[in-house]
C-alpha cells in the first residue's frame, strides 16, 4: 500500500525509483527538473536552534518600534502592528487583515508548530498532531512575507528621507536578523526525513 | 520517444502532494477514500478543477486590476492641501526625483509582476487546453518562476502600512490609504491563488498522449 522506493515527480508525475542521496545534495526530476529530496544533515538540531532563535527574534521585533520619524516638533514611531490598527481605523480591515496576517499571525504560527514538532523530535519522540501541524506550516509557507515586508521598510524610509529624519529603531535590527532565520529554516527544514521518522513512530 | 513515460498516473498509482508519498490507489481507495495514509492530506490525481479554477482567478485578479492602477493609493493631506497619488503617480515621482532604484522596484513588484503573471498563467492555461507538446520542461519552469515571485507585489502595500502609521501629524501631515489598496491586495491574494491551483502535471499530460 505505501512505496518507499518509488516516488513520483510532484510537477510532472514521472516516476523515480529514490536515489540515495547524501545530505547537502539535491535529486531532482529526469524530466522537469523539479527538486525531488534534499537532505540535510542534523535537520532536526538545526531546525529546532533556528525555531527558537526565530521565536525569540519575533518577540523583541515585535516590542520596540522599528523606525522612528521625525517633523519639526513631532514625532511619530512606529511597532510592526501599528500600520495594521492605523488601517483598521480607516476602514481598511481588509487590507488590515492581511497584513496582520503575512508578517505577524502566519509566522507566529508557523514559527510555535515547528517548536510543536521539533522539540519532541529532538528528545526522540513525535508529537500526536505531527501531520496536520507540518502540512499547515508547508501550507503557509508562500503566505509568510517579512522579507517583502523588509523591502517595503527600505522603500518607505526612501520616500520619507527628504520629508523628515528617520531613525531605525532596535526592533528593526531584530528584524534584519529574522528574515534570515526564516530562510535558513526554510533551508535546513528536510520533510522527506521528518515524513519517515513519523512513520518509524508509528 | 516511443516507450509511455512511466508516470504515477499510468501506473495506477497516486502522489501525495503534501507528503510526496506514492499511493497504490486501488487499496488505499477500498480503506479511506482520498486520503493519504500518511499525512492525512486530500488525494487527488491531479488539482482538483484545476484548469477551471485558474480561470476563474484570472479573470476575478483582472477585474480588480484596472481599479487597483486607476484609484488613488494613498491621500496625502500636508497644511490643508490633499493630494491623492496612484500606484503609477508614485512611481513617476520617484523617477522624476531621481530615486530610480526606488521607481524600478516598484514598478516590477506592483505593475509588471501581477501583469505577468497573468500573461503567463492564461498561456499556460491555453496551452494545456490545447494539448501543446511544446517544450513542457521550459514551461514548467515558467510556472514555477510565476509561483515564486507573485508575493513580491505586497511590497506597495507595506509601504502603505508603514506611511499611515508614521505620517500622522494632524494638520501638518497626513497620509489615508486609498481605495486602490483593497483592490490591490485583492490583485495579489486573487493571483497567489491563481498560481497555486494551477497544476504544472497537466503539462506533462498532454506530452504522454502525444507520444502513445
Amino acid at each position: 500500500m505505501k512505496d518507499h522506493t518509488f516516488i513520483a515527480c510532484h510537477e510532472c508525475d514521472l516516476i523515480h525509483r529514490l536515489p540515495l542521496v547524501r545530505p547537502g545534495h539535491v535529486a531532482r526530476c529526469s524530466r522537469c527538473n523539479a527538486v525531488l529530496v534534499r537532505p540535510k544533515s542534523n535537520s532536526v538540531e538545526r531546525t529546532l536552534a533556528l525555531s527558537l532563535t526565530g521565536l525569540m527574534l519575533f518577540f523583541i521585533a515585535n516590542a520596540f518600534p522599528f523606525l522612528s520619524f521625525s517633523l519639526e516638533t513631532e514625532e511619530r514611531q512606529t511597532t510592526l502592528l501599528s500600520g495594521v490598527f492605523t488601517l483598521y481605523a480607516q476602514n481598511q480591515w481588509a487590507v488590515a487583515g492581511l497584513v496582520l496576517l503575512t508578517i505577524f499571525l502566519i509566522p507566529l504560527v508557523q514559527l510555535s508548530g515547528l517548536l510543536y514538532i521539533y522539540v519532541p523530535l529532538y528528545f526522540g519522540k513525535t508529537a500526536r498532531r505531527t501531520p496536520a501541524v507540518f502540512r499547515l506550516i508547508r501550507k503557509l509557507q508562500p503566505w509568510s512575507m517579512m522579507e517583502v515586508f523588509m523591502l517595503g521598510i527600505l522603500v518607505s524610509v526612501a520616500k520619507l528621507a527628504e520629508m523628515a529624519q528617520v531613525v531605525p529603531g532596535i526592533s528593526l535590527y531584530a528584524l534584519m536578523a529574522l528574515i534570515f532565520v526564516l530562510a535558513a529554516i526554510a533551508a535546513t527544514i528536510d520533510p522527506h526525513h521528518l515524513w519517515l521518522k513519523w512513520e518509524q513512530s508509528q | 520517444m516511443n516507450t509511455l513515460p512511466v508516470t504515477a498516473y499510468h501506473t495506477s498509482a497516486i502522489s501525495c502532494l503534501s507528503c510526496h508519498l506514492l499511493c497504490r490507489r486501488g487499496k488505499m481507495v477500498a480503506r479511506m477514500p482520498g486520503i493519504c495514509p500518511r499525512c492525512g492530506a486530500r488525494l487527488h490525481i491531479r488539482k482538483k478543477n484545476s484548469i477551471s479554477r485558474t480561470w476563474a482567478l484570472i479573470l476575478t485578479a483582472m477585474m480588480f486590476y484596472l481599479p487597483a492602477n486607476i484609484l488613488p493609493i494613498t491621500h496625502l493631506s500636508q497644511l490643508g492641501v490633499v493630494q491623492s497619488d496612484t500606484i503609477i503617480s508614485g512611481v513617476i515621482y520617484f523617477f522624476e526625483t531621481g530615486m530610480w532604484p526606488i521607481a524600478l522596484i516598484i514598478l516590477i513588484a506592483s505593475i509588471f509582476i501581477p501583469l505577468l503573471k497573468l500573461i503567463v498563467l492564461i498561456y499556460l492555461l491555453i496551452s494545456v487546453q490545447r494539448r501543446s507538446t511544446w517544450r513542457p520542461r521550459e514551461r514548467t519552469r515558467l510556472y514555477r518562476i510565476t509561483e515564486v515571485v507573485g508575493r513580491w507585489s505586497m511590497v506597495d502595500i507595506y509601504v502603505v502600512t508603514i506611511l499611515v502609521a508614521l505620517i500622522k501629524l494632524g494638520a501638518v501631515a497626513d497620509i489615508d490609504a486609498g481605495p486602490a489598496a483593497l483592490f490591490f491586495s485583492a490583485v495579489v491574494v486573487i493571483t497567489m491563488l491563481a498560481a497555486m491551483s494551477f497544476d504544472p502535471r497537466l503539462i506533462w499530460d498532454a506530452q504522454e498522449s502525444h507520444d502513445e
